[in-house]
């Protein structure tokens, strides 16, 4: 890659600063080099995460991500409570989608003990992780247009429809956000018919939020002049960094775990993947928005495809849960990226082992590639577009 | 044209102005302190523990100290110590009963598996959101006459909930009290005919085991 | 110049009685029978310090209202209430507590007691000195430009000949406080924040003043009452002669808009002080009421400028039909003002923030030249002041080609690859 696709930044300073190092100062006239802490408290750093930057100007030459601040032992406690007690913990790993992590590390346990789920909670299960796609895909473009300096407008807007999807998953599970949903072989409720009319109400409406916020700030010249272009990733870089989710498709490498793996009953479900091209921030923007399309087709088509039926496994039991020896990866399209628990169980209550493959700490493993040579400015807007949130990060 | 988007955003901006004057769908505040927010059936905050009624509720806990829900808690914010008698409960059988049941809503973190393993239907979640303290050892640390709360309450919060519970356990103790009548009837049967074939204990009707039962999900 | 600026209205007044009338010379009348009072030689003084006791309260109380303001219009924009909490205090010796809450109009004294009851800290390796006159002088700074501003057909604190040439010396200098907090505060981001400020306020002083001179030119003075009072007709009573009603005049005021965001620091142009990437910039080591200071400034600012938009652009204290001059001519000064700041607010509720190289691009690249054109464009409409007829039409079309072709090919010029894309989908 040349310096010239990594920059569209018409700026001499700019030239040479394509690899992932500080650019050597020869010049004597030339100025210092300043290091700046962004974070960990910092209001665009989505969290206590903080970048140390290396700044010549304004333009970034170096980057180093660091984080850990809010790391809570997550895998070690999972080792030590029962399976069922792992699950609300799961609810805190990604604290703005937990349906979709409630149901990877499900999903995992499933696969670990074998169990069947039934066909209705087959259809809950992505009813709930499409609507969560709609949360967290609307709290992501909301926060990116607070980087790029709204006065919260476009934030509060999404918050508005966000804030919709959030009651309808606490009158059916108790809580706004930690949703604990998802259990071995189901879920944990089933929903009344009027939550399901409610619920579809909204998503039929969704796409008239979706179009006025399009209209909003899609076009607007302001954010072509700040997302285009800029925070470029390239394909082959993506795949080799392990890249997953929107990330990796706006770069324009077609990989969907809903349709790798097909798990759940998405094979039933008729939708598309939206790629881009240049990999670059608004090509991160717009992969959500698309993808938020994309999650309204599949949910209209769940609820009318929704079957009568009961939401558990009758085998399934609470308490006692003793899977068989062995180990098992489950693996979900999160709405961050490929979301994966690895367990090995020893047949005792507690798995051996636990592991978590966060997508989006994988994704903010190449954040200093996408800024080099960018101002501090681009920073924070790159790094919202990968969209992290701290509590998966960090675990 | 430049400006044209700059222009769109300055319409929507304005729609959104105006609509938040007449259009309760992009106004959504609620105004909280004079304005109760509505809370939905399934609302959980924190546990507490079920008594069958409000005149006497340590002696009519539901709770029997069985301490599942101190082992399946994941952040185990629960602690029971069992008594060492055995007090009648609300159907007037012996029980245990819980001597010390504190639950620590500062570690709590509202899962409700402690409602979903609990084969008494002891334990229920509240709804109570406004639980500020200023101090996180005595303000925060619920002991067993705080979390005690009657049944009529639990209909209060969870009506549909509260009923299936109700309508389970008076088939329990019917069943219950069958089963004894029959186990009665049995004794007195083997003592009238002493020297007849003693009838076998497995005749008896079986009474479905409460434990066995899975915690039914309440409905939304 | 006073007299000739007074005969100049005597003499183009379609009503004359409006500009003696009661309401009209009321603020004057006041002033005079209070100076009345005290002895010769000090009411020259007095004169002058009622006029700035007059602006502090009243731009005093227009900041305090204008925040409010911002905040509940930004509200609603955004969907929300804003503050409608803070009403009337219970005071312990009144019998009574009016618990209406005013619609939380009272919000500002609140945070005016907040800002001052706030710890006042000072970063231990801060420049001490300047760390303190950094929110002194910027407040002083705004304040200065307000003397020029002719509020009302009798009400100009001083009518100075270079009006124009005094407010852009004065307001420019509110740019170089910012530079000394940001430098006095020794921090990083305030740092990075002072830079930003000084490449802006060179970027786009220039733009500003481009953006008045085709004014100037056309009304002949760099008087800002007398820009005013040669827009005091009106076609047919009705149709009023704003220099907003000219093609060079629209283009000019649109130059002027956006020079005016970037000069008071506003959202798009709010780099000096980008919250989501330098935490608050210069503001960023200044708390309690050196804070509130900055915050008054950039507010007074803002109304500074906006009156100058006002007074050069729509018409000042005129009114926009003959008809409606019975209002006195203070009132329709603060209307317009008022409709300004409205407009401002609107925008900072809609637009995101330019990155630095974009910001200065744009003003060397576009309005630099869209004025320069703009300036030819306004000496060809003064050339061409005699034509009539269909003349006049042909005046007009050029005139509006003249600025709106260049506009449209230096637009496409600098949006050159930036556009909406239409994505491809994996099945």
């Amino acid at each position: 890659m040349s310096a010239a696709d990594l920059s569209p930044f018409n700026s001499p300073f700019a030239a040479g600063t394509a690899g992932p190092s500080v650019r050597a100062v020869k010049d004597p006239f030339h100025g210092d080099l300043l290091e700046v802490s962004m974070g960990p408290q910092h209001p665009s750093t989505h969290g206590v995460f903080r970048m140390v930057v290396t700044l010549d100007g304004e333009i970034i030459v170096k980057l180093k991500p660091v984080f850990g601040y809010l790391h809570r032992n997550h895998e070690k406690i999972a080792e030590n409570t029962s399976y069922l007690g792992s699950m609300p913990y799961t609810d805190r790993l990604d604290y703005l989608c937990s349906m979709t992590t409630n149901w990877a590390y499900a999903l995992a346990v499933e696969k670990l003990a074998g169990q069947a789920v039934p066909d209705r909670a087959q259809y809950l299960r992505i009813i709930m992780a499409e609507l969560t796609r709609l949360v967290n895909h609307s709290c992501l473009v909301g926060f990116l247009f607070n980087d790029l300096g709204t006065s919260f407008t476009p934030l509060l807007y999404a918050f508005r429809e966000r804030e919709k999807i959030l009651d309808l998953f606490e009158s059916l599970t108790g809580s706004r956000m930690m949703c604990n949903y998802q259990r071995f072989g189901g879920c944990r409720v089933d929903p009344t018919p009027e939550w399901l009319a409610a619920a579809s109400r909204l998503v039929d409406n969704f796409p008239r939020f979706l179009d006025e916020y399009e209209t909003m700030l899609t076009g607007n010249e302001i954010m072509l002049a700040r997302t285009q272009g800029v925070g470029v990733l390239d394909a082959a870089k993506a795949v080799n960094a392990g890249i997953t989710g929107p990330c990796l498709r706006a770069s324009g490498y077609n990989y969907d775990v809903r349709k790798v793996d097909g798990y759940g009953f998405y094979p039933r479900f008729d939708f598309r993947v939206p790629l881009g091209a240049h990999g670059d921030t608004y090509d991160r923007y717009m992969m959500r928005v698309l993808e938020m399309r994309e999650s309204v087709k599949i949910l209209q088509q769940a609820f009318r495809d929704l079957p009568a039926g009961p939401i558990m496994d009758p085998k399934s039991k609470l308490r006692g849960f003793r899977p068989k020896a062995g180990e098992a990866y489950g693996r979900t399209e999160s709405p961050k990226g490929e979301l994966g628990f690895f367990l090995v169980s020893d047949g005792s209550p507690n798995p051996y082992r636990y592991r978590v493959r966060p997508p989006t700490l994988i994704n903010l493993t190449l954040l200093e590639d996408m800024c080099l040579g960018h101002t501090i400015a681009d920073s924070v807007v790159i790094l919202g577009s990968i969209d992290i949130v701290l509590g998966e990060v960090d675990r | 044209m430049l400006g044209s988007g700059i222009i769109k955003g300055l319409a929507v901006t304005a729609k959104n102005f105006v609509g938040s004057y007449h259009d309760p769908a992009r106004m959504v505040t609620e105004q909280y302190p004079e304005e109760r927010p509505k809370l939905p059936e399934a609302y959980r905050n924190f546990p507490f523990l079920v008594t069958e009624n409000a005149t006497d509720p340590m002696g009519t806990l539901r709770c029997v100290a069985c301490q599942i829900c101190e082992k399946e808690c994941p952040p185990q914010c629960i602690y029971i110590e069992k008594s060492k008698d055995k007090k009648p409960d609300a159907t007037g059988k012996p029980q245990l009963y819980p001597a010390v049941f504190a639950i620590d809503t500062s570690v709590c973190m509202s899962c409700q598996i402690c409602v979903e393993v609990c084969p008494f239907d002891a334990i229920k979640m509240d709804q109570v959101f406004e639980v500020a303290a200023t101090n996180r050892f005595t303000g925060l640390l619920l002991n067993r006459e705080q979390l005690a709360k009657p049944n009529s309450y639990f209909h209060q919060i969870h009506p549909t909930d509260a009923h299936e519970v109700d309508t389970r356990l008076a088939a329990e103790r019917k069943a219950a009290e069958e089963k004894a009548k029959a186990a009665a009837a049995a004794k007195a049967a083997a003592a009238a005919a002493k020297p007849a074939t003693p009838a076998p204990a497995t005749a008896t009707p079986a009474a479905p085991k409460p434990a066995a039962q899975p915690p039914t999900p309440p409905t939304a | 110049m006073n007299s000739s600026g007074l005969s100049l209205l005597s003499a183009h007044l379609p009503v004359a009685a409006a500009a003696d009338g009661l309401l009209e010379r009321l603020p004057l009348t006041l002033r005079d029978t209070f100076v009345q009072w005290f002895p010769a030689p000090t009411q020259w003084l007095l004169h002058h310090l009622i006029s700035i006791v007059g602006i502090l309260a009243i731009f005093g109380l227009f900041f305090a209202f204008t925040t409010v303001a911002e905040r509940k219009l930004l509200g609603r924009l955004q969907n929300r209430l804003g503050p409608n909490r803070a009403g009337v205090p219970k005071f312990s010796f009144l019998p009574f507590h009016l618990k209406h809450k005013l619609f939380g109009l009272t919000q500002p004294f609140a945070d005016a007691v907040k800002a001052l009851t706030k710890e006042d800290i000072v970063p231990a390796a801060a420049d001490k000195l300047l760390h303190f006159l950094a929110p002194v002088l910027v407040v002083a700074f705004s304040l200065l430009t307000f003397a020029v501003l002719p509020f009302g057909r009798n009400l100009i604190p001083v009518e100075l000949d270079a009006a124009l040439l005094y407010f852009f010396a004065a307001g420019s200098a509110t740019e170089l406080t910012i530079f000394m907090a940001g430098w006095a505060s020794r921090n990083k981001y305030s740092l990075l924040s002072a830079m930003r400020a000084l490449a802006q306020v060179i970027s786009y002083e220039l733009p500003l003043l481009l953006s008045v001179i085709p004014v100037v030119l056309v009304a002949g003075t760099l008087s800002t009452q007398e820009i005013v009072v040669a827009q005091g007709f009106w076609t047919f009573g009705l149709l009023p002669h704003w220099f907003i009603f000219t093609p060079w005049g629209a283009a000019g005021f649109l130059l002027f808009l956006v020079a005016a965001l970037a000069e008071s620091n506003r959202s798009p142009f709010d780099l000096p002080e980008a919250e989501s990437e330098l935490i608050a910039g210069h503001l960023t080591e200044y708390s309690g009421f050196k804070y509130a200071l900055f915050f008054m400034a950039e507010y007074f600012g803002l109304t500074a400028l906006s009156g100058l938009g006002v007074t050069l652009f729509l018409g000042g204290w005129q009114a926009p039909c003959a008809f409606l001059q019975f209002i006195p001519s203070y009132l329709w000064f603060m209307g317009k003002l008022v409709g300004m700041i409205v407009f401002f607010i609107w925008v900072r509720g809609t637009l995101l923030r330019l990155r630095i190289d974009q910001l200065t691009r744009l003003s060397w690249q576009f309005l630099v030249p869209l004025a320069l054109i703009n300036l030819g464009n306004a000496a060809f409409w003064a050339l061409t002041g005699a034509w009539s007829g269909p003349l006049q039409i042909v005046r007009w079309a050029v005139s509006a080609a003249l600025i709106v072709v260049p506009f449209v090919l230096m637009g496409r010029s600098l949006t050159r690859g930036q556009a909406p894309r239409t994505y491809r989908y994996a099945t």
